[in-house]
């Protein structure tokens, strides 16, 4: 392995032209393979195109460019595009491409591959609100790109960046072939990111490489990246303890990450994963039995203590939630009605509402373990909790993610403990859970039959837009709405954390954590 | 003739047990509430009822379901085992990758715990109140009392993390280079806490077995006329006595085969091996009929081959099953 030194300057140039990387301490070094790995088991395929979620993003935002990218205050920066314009009236967005972009077949990069990338996401991506609006694109010349909408759509800037707008080689794709099942999503894979694919073995390994042709000359810094799969998160974690793995990202288990803060040489943050935004909280169903009432549901809240929940059983890897849009996004609002653990304001509140105690029970209800492992203990801790104020909990158990997303899409549940992602902006994942044309529609729409025209209005509002502080100022009168009327209980943003050998610099420092090029990542001599 | 007489009745059964393995199981998955458009949704962070419906469309899941048994049927007759709903790629193509290093694992986890236990069964019957006879009593409890999942990560942490000896998990190291023997040396440096995991609960059932086998036939009547016209002691044990003792060990052996395969799927998950049972364990959560059919039919077809082998090895060691008496 060669090891060039950079000139003072050099380095200047590199820091600067890296934005997301801010003021480099080191210099980096050049080549070296790092060693990664993740929670997900093996990717369905490796095109962000066609798939979301985190297998496929973490292999694919490496693989494909996206028009931009974005910084850790949440403000886009140039990647594929150089420069992008939003005009007036919010009904045409333009995107400046770069001249030297080339895909990994060494074809350039044209605003015609813009066109057909978004129209293939548009079609296939299952986050549809994302590019509803979108009317047309209309490409005036190979690196000028105009996206045409029906309406302000201040969610697109965010929707280009990250694992959602990978730009795919229309000479390789538009071929006729259904983009859902296309063999190239995970064979012979041609991309426009900094690595290209070199082996993809399912259930062992996707080897990436960097592509000497991408357009930052001294970039990437690695020469590979391998992706191991490894879905047990006890190997994980002693791979990372005995240096067999550099990174490991989205770990989520309370107790993997206390082990992971002990390990020597090993760092463990859980910045970067704003944009991914998981939440978890109680969903209780607006539609059935005494939960249709708001005092109801609010004595529950009252009866829960956030704090045990917190600090005894997630050990205080989480970050306190309020709502449904993640804490570390600009649009949060904490300053809404809050549920102190008060069993008094509790019992009141269920004796106002009509349930008096008799025989020291007032109600039955049951609450749904979701399918997913980490929910058990709050769940069990719900039932002992609503005990206290009277509320008989019965828990049922689902055998896998599909048994209890069917009960949850259906809505057939009372209560239950749910797990859900903001992907960036509000409008992709949070307005699901809460605007009334989308009650019932699967797992993760609006399962709690939540209607309110006050809240359908505020949301069509704040998704047309482009004043930002208009915007937020929208979200937060949205917020205080759901925390008085409580559909759902939000009580934690979901711990996830990425770890990583000292020896590992120059990591993202976006929102979307790992699901960044790394084209900046590089190994300490 | 006799042998192909037996053989013959030996796969028509083969085929019916593969029938009931097949239909059974299409049943009881298609029993469970929820499928794989769900799973897939999973994997996306989301989806639509009308995303969800385009699944199931795509893979005729909207179909009535004595139609989709009828239709997985036909396609198994003809050798067309379908492809996988969630990796879209041909079922065959998937377990095919995959056999060589679940049949690697499993056949030298089984072939290391049949003479391991064999000879240690042999010498604890010789000397039924020594220390090693002992020794292996202790062990076999133990082996056989101890999860796999749990001997697994704990050899890990002994193995892997306090001493840095064995890897934690996959089969192969990518950053090895080097011609054929390297990467072999890799293969079994990976190798060595999965297949002592798998084998150690075999081990102990083999080693007792033989222990008890051996003493049983050592205190016959024959042998002892052996030990009486002066043969040596190394003779009278290996070749009168172990013959005998070791018929219930083999007919063990292929019975604990499938239990061996099955161990199988938790040490792989553990050591994270990409075998079948890696795989299987994913397509059961991920409601992948295809995929689990297609692995369910893969097992059972070595099953089978298994079971069919130890009664051929049955009949060389054991001249009496050949003539039934």
């Amino acid at each position: 392995m060669e090891l060039r030194r950079r000139t003072f300057i050099g380095a200047m140039m590199a820091s600067t032209m890296l934005v997301r990387a801010g003021m480099a301490q080191e210099t980096p070094t050049k080549g070296g393979t790092l060693i990664i790995s993740q929670a997900d088991g093996t990717p369905r395929v490796l095109n962000p195109a066609v798939q979301s979620g985190t297998g496929t993003g973490l292999p694919g935002t490496k693989l494909f460019a996206t028009p931009l990218r974005f910084d850790e205050n949440w403000n886009p920066q140039p990647y594929l595009a150089e420069a992008w314009e939003v005009s007036e009236d919010g009904l045409q967005v333009t995107l400046h491409l770069r001249e030297n972009a080339t895909f990994h077949d060494g074809v350039p990069i044209t605003s015609d591959d813009v066109a057909f990338s978004i129209d293939v996401i548009k079609n296939n991506h299952p986050f549809k609100t994302m590019l509803a609006p979108v009317t047309s694109v209309d490409t005036p010349d190979p690196l000028t790109a105009v996206i045409n909408l029906e309406h302000p759509h201040p969610t697109l800037i965010l929707a280009m960046s990250g694992p959602l707008m990978s730009i795919i080689p229309k000479h390789i794709y538009g071929d006729g072939q259904d983009l859902k099942t296309h063999p190239r999503n995970s064979e012979d894979v041609v991309g426009s990111g900094p690595f290209k694919l070199v082996e993809f073995q399912r259930d062992e390994h996707i080897i990436l490489e960097r592509y000497d042709g991408y357009w930052e000359d001294h970039l990437p810094h690695l020469d590979r990246i391998v992706i191991r799969i490894l879905p047990e998160s006890s190997g994980r974690t002693i791979a990372m303890e005995n240096g067999e793995l550099q990174l490991t990202a989205f770990e989520s288990e309370p107790t993997v990450i206390q082990q992971l803060q002990k390990a020597d040489g090993v760092t463990i943050t859980n910045d970067g994963y704003g944009g991914i935004g998981p939440i978890d909280w109680l969903a209780m169903n607006t539609t059935r039995g005494p939960l249709q009432d708001k005092r109801v549901r609010q004595a529950i809240a009252y009866a829960i203590d956030k704090n045990f929940i917190l600090n005894a059983l997630l050990f205080g890897t989480a970050k306190d939630a309020r709502t449904g849009i993640h804490p570390d996004s600009p649009f949060y609002n904490p300053d809404v009605p809050t549920y102190e653990f008060d069993l008094d304001k509790a019992a009141a509140l269920l004796d106002e509402a009509g349930f008096p105690l008799k025989d020291g029970k007032r109600f039955e209800l049951n609450i749904e373990l979701p399918g997913f492992p980490g929910y058990r203990s709050r769940t069990e801790y719900v039932k002992a909790a609503l005990a206290k104020v009277g509320i008989e909990v019965t828990v049922r158990s689902y055998p896998d993610f599909a048994s209890w997303a069917d009960v949850m899409g259906k809505m057939e549940f009372d209560l239950a403990w749910d797990n859900v992602y903001n992907w960036g902006d509000p409008v992709i994942g949070v307005h699901r859970t809460f605007i009334s044309s989308n009650i019932g529609n699967g797992v993760w729409s609006n399962t709690q039959g939540y209607s309110n025209p006050k809240v359908d209005e505020i949301l069509a509002l704040a998704a047309n837009e482009n004043d930002q502080a208009k915007r937020k100022a929208l979200y937060d009168e949205f917020q205080a709405i759901v925390a008085e009327d409580l559909p759902l209980y939000p009580v934690n943003a979901t711990p996830l954390y990425t770890a990583y050998s000292d020896n590992v610099g120059g990591l993202p420092k976006g929102i979307w954590s790992v699901l960044d090029p790394m084209d900046g990542a590089y190994l300490k001599a | 003739m006799d042998v192909l007489r037996i053989t013959f009745l030996r796969i028509v059964y083969s085929a019916l047990l593969l029938a009931a393995v097949v239909v059974l199981n299409f049943v009881m998955i298609h029993l469970a509430p929820g499928d794989v458009a769900d799973t897939i949704a999973q994997s996306m962070g989301g989806a639509d009822a009308e995303i969800l419906a385009q699944i199931r469309a795509d893979y005729g899941l909207d179909q009535p379901f004595i139609v989709q048994l009828g239709q997985y049927i036909w396609k198994v007759l003809h050798f067309d085992l379908g492809s996988s709903y969630y990796y879209n790629r041909p079922v065959t193509e998937l377990i095919l990758e995959r056999l060589p290093a679940t049949l690697l694992l499993v056949i030298t986890a089984q072939t290391l715990a049949l003479v391991i236990g064999v000879v240690t069964g042999v010498f604890s019957a010789r000397r039924p109140n020594g220390f090693l006879s002992h020794l292996v009593t202790i062990v076999a409890f133990f082996g056989h009392a101890a999860p796999v999942f749990w001997t697994g990560i704990l050899l890990l942490i002994a193995f892997s993390l306090q001493i840095h000896w064995f890897p934690v998990g996959g089969m192969r190291d990518v950053t090895v280079t080097g011609g054929f023997w390297a990467h072999s040396f890799d293969v079994a440096r990976h190798m060595v806490l999965p297949v002592f995991t798998l084998s150690t609960t075999f081990l102990a059932l083999y080693s007792r077995l033989c222990r008890a086998s051996m003493m049983e036939t050592l205190g016959s009547d024959y042998v002892r006329t052996a030990k009486a016209k002066g043969l040596p002691m190394r003779s009278v044990v290996y070749k009168h006595a172990l013959k005998n003792a070791l018929s219930p060990v083999i007919t063990l052996a292929g019975l604990q085969f499938s239990a061996v395969i099955s161990g199988a799927v938790l040490v792989e998950t553990v050591f994270s091996w990409p075998g079948l049972g890696t795989l299987a364990f994913q397509v059961i959560v991920a409601r992948d009929t295809p995929t689990i059919l297609g692995i369910l039919f893969f097992s059972a077809l070595i099953v089978i081959a298994g079971n069919l082998l130890t009664d051929l090895v049955q009949r060389l060691v054991d001249p009496r099953v050949r003539t039934g008496q």
